[in-house]
């Protein structure tokens, strides 16, 4: 070997905004050849929501009342907008484990020796992880028409419409990754973020208008179900996609379920990727 | 003028645990520094406070003429960490790896392949390049992860244990690694366990003890206080101390300590290997029958028991004993 006096030295970054985007762009990269070596990662995030929208479809289906039946078609259409939001909120797990363990590895001290920007670590993973909840929210909605679900069952809808109810799944579950991302600093294990990552998220998705109509809750839970925001971008969804079950409300996210859900994407990511920043820059690996 | 890396005064606390007590550190430029310790003595909180990773409760820290609490990132510009787990990605390639690193020091794509090509031919990782580096060996993985702190020739380079778990073949292939990149002039800051390898690659060395450093000097000053190479006998028979006793008086550098229940003699030599054999053919020619016959080189525990009255105690998480060192010394040796 010869003395290694060859290399460009690294230097000092044009624009710091050019930086930020480039470095998260290449972690985001690195993440991807990762999704791709273990493709069993993927394979499993598929297969839970799928398995969910069979179960869900074909045993409570023609049990529960949406409006005044009990049709299982009628249930189906109901039934999607519900699943598609579980499945893009659970992604929050991925992100929490992948942090963990690349602490655990001792590759964000790596990272963090490296003159590179502040938050690109996770924003890279929040990227790559939004393009892994894509390729799943696509192999569930094809799914999810095979047993029978349809837009425009109980109003009219057109493709721009229903586009638009998955950007804005999209964009919720991008914001949930980054309180993923901050459970996954916050923990010592790979483990312990798959479990923290998760658990919270059953209360956030059944205390909600996914499953059933918060109407025959009791009052104190049905105001929490109805300011949920996971319940605003189902109502978002049902809406767009003119699916059967929209909530009659007062409340204001019911009312107006797009905006809620703009809102409450962007207030979630401001706060919790300020918070997760500054954890990285003081993570202790 | 400061060195290279040059320290004052560094506190850092973790609740109780006092991890660095007020540790003082100067490294010429173009020298290399050993950080010799036990687990849990301060080795990995000072790298990591030098390297911009722990920010330390006082004191004051310059990296290659940078204040690192005042520039972090001008200081990350002028470094390479190479740590103690080796820190690659194991499902991306060694290529890939490389050129990752490369371009978060901002170098251009096209420069960052290239750069990976290089070093991969230069550390003998060319045709294993292309595997994920899951599939590496623990030497190359720790190569790599050699290469990856190289990528911009960084003047100033910290090595956090770097042959920890290596077997020997491989702890001597990174050495010579690693003596050639201090050829080249880079600064180098290396913490270990082992005296032995203190000894082969640094210029200094600085012994820390409790967050302190209790000792400095050069490998041979430290060996002086703590007593150079010794011969180690153990005969087989009790009658025969007497005579051992006086054939060893013969060779040794200094009086010989028996132990009488372990039958065991012990004598301070200077000549090696050599001189050994002689002992071995006089001990033979008298009729003196040993079980074990060594030659001891002074370990991390001979200096802390001469330094500071205690053996190297292992505190906090330990991946092997303190005693590790000396153990494998005595095996090599013993034969």
């Amino acid at each position: 070997m010869s003395a290694a006096t060859d290399a460009p030295p690294a230097t000092a970054p044009a624009n710091p905004i050019g930086q930020s985007l480039r470095d998260s762009l290449v972690i985001a990269r690195r993440n991807l050849i990762r999704m791709t070596r273990i493709p069993e990662m993927v394979l499993f995030g598929i297969i839970q929501p799928v398995m969910f929208v069979i179960l869900f479809t074909y045993v409570f289906g023609g049990s529960i009342k949406v409006g005044s039946t009990t049709d299982s078609d009628v249930y189906k259409d109901f039934l999607m907008a519900g699943i598609f939001a579980q499945t893009v909120t659970f992604a929050t797990a991925g992100s929490a484990a992948g942090i963990a363990d690349d602490m655990q590895k001792g590759l964000v001290d790596r990272f963090r020796s490296l003159p590179m920007a502040r938050g690109a670590v996770l924003t890279g993973r929040t990227v790559a992880d939004l393009v892994q909840t894509s390729i799943t929210l696509l192999v569930l909605a094809i799914v999810a028409l095979l047993v029978g679900w349809r837009t425009g069952s109980a109003e009219p809808t057109n493709i721009g419409r229903v586009l638009a109810g998955f950007g804005l799944l999209l964009l919720l579950g991008y914001a949930f990754t980054w309180i993923g991302a901050l459970i996954g600093l916050s923990v010592r294990t790979p483990e312990a973020a798959t479990s923290g990552g998760i658990i919270w998220l059953f209360p956030v998705t059944f205390v909600s208008n996914a499953f059933v109509d918060p109407t025959q809750m009791t009052p104190w839970l049905r105001h929490v179900a109805e300011w949920n925001p996971f319940s605003a971008v189902v109502q978002a969804c049902r809406e767009l996609f003119g699916n059967p079950g929209v909530v009659q409300s007062d409340a204001w996210p019911m009312q107006h379920p797009v905006w809620a859900t703009l809102t409450y994407s962007i207030v979630i990511v401001l706060i919790f990727r300020t918070l997760a920043v500054r954890k990285y820059r003081r993570a202790a690996g | 003028m400061p060195g290279a890396i040059y320290a004052e005064g560094l506190v850092k606390t973790f609740g109780d645990v006092r991890a660095l007590d007020g540790v003082d550190l100067d490294v010429p430029e173009g020298t290399v520094l050993g950080l010799l310790g036990p687990n849990g003595a301060g080795k990995t909180t000072a790298v990591r406070c030098l390297t911009t990773l722990l920010r330390p409760d006082s004191g004051k820290a310059v990296v290659a003429g940078i204040d690192v609490l005042r520039q972090p990132n001008e200081v990350r510009r002028s470094i390479g960490l190479s740590g103690q787990f080796a820190a690659v990605d194991e499902y991306l390639t060694g290529r890939e790896n490389l050129q990752m690193v490369g371009q978060l020091y901002q170098m251009k794509s096209r420069a960052a392949k290239a750069r990976a090509g290089e070093l991969l031919d230069q550390f003998h990782l060319s045709d294993a390049g292309d595997r994920p580096t899951k599939t590496y060996s623990g030497g190359m993985r720790r190569r790599l992860d050699l290469a990856a702190a190289l990528v911009v020739s960084p003047p100033v380079m910290f090595m956090d244990e770097p042959t920890t778990g290596l077997d020997p073949r491989n702890r001597q292939e990174l050495w010579e690694v690693i003596k050639q990149l201090v050829a080249g002039g880079t600064t180098l800051l290396l913490t270990t366990q082992y005296l032995e390898e203190a000894d082969h690659l640094a210029h200094d060395i600085a012994v820390v003890d409790h967050g302190r450093v209790i000792a400095r000097g050069t490998s041979d000053q430290l060996k002086a206080r703590t007593g150079g190479e010794r011969v180690e006998v153990v005969v087989h028979e009790r009658d025969h101390i007497g005579t051992a006793s006086e054939v060893l008086a013969g060779f040794g550098k200094g009086p010989t300590t028996v132990e009488e229940h372990t039958r065991k003699l012990t004598v301070p030599v200077t000549g090696g290997a050599k001189l050994l054999a002689e002992v071995i053919r006089e001990l033979d020619t008298r009729g003196i029958e040993i079980d074990d016959i060594g030659l001891r080189r002074p370990t991390l525990d001979d200096v802390f028991l001469s330094l500071t009255g205690h053996v190297a105690e292992a505190e906090g998480e330990s991946n092997g004993p303190a005693g590790d060192a000396g153990h494998e010394q005595q095996k090599e040796t013993a034969k």
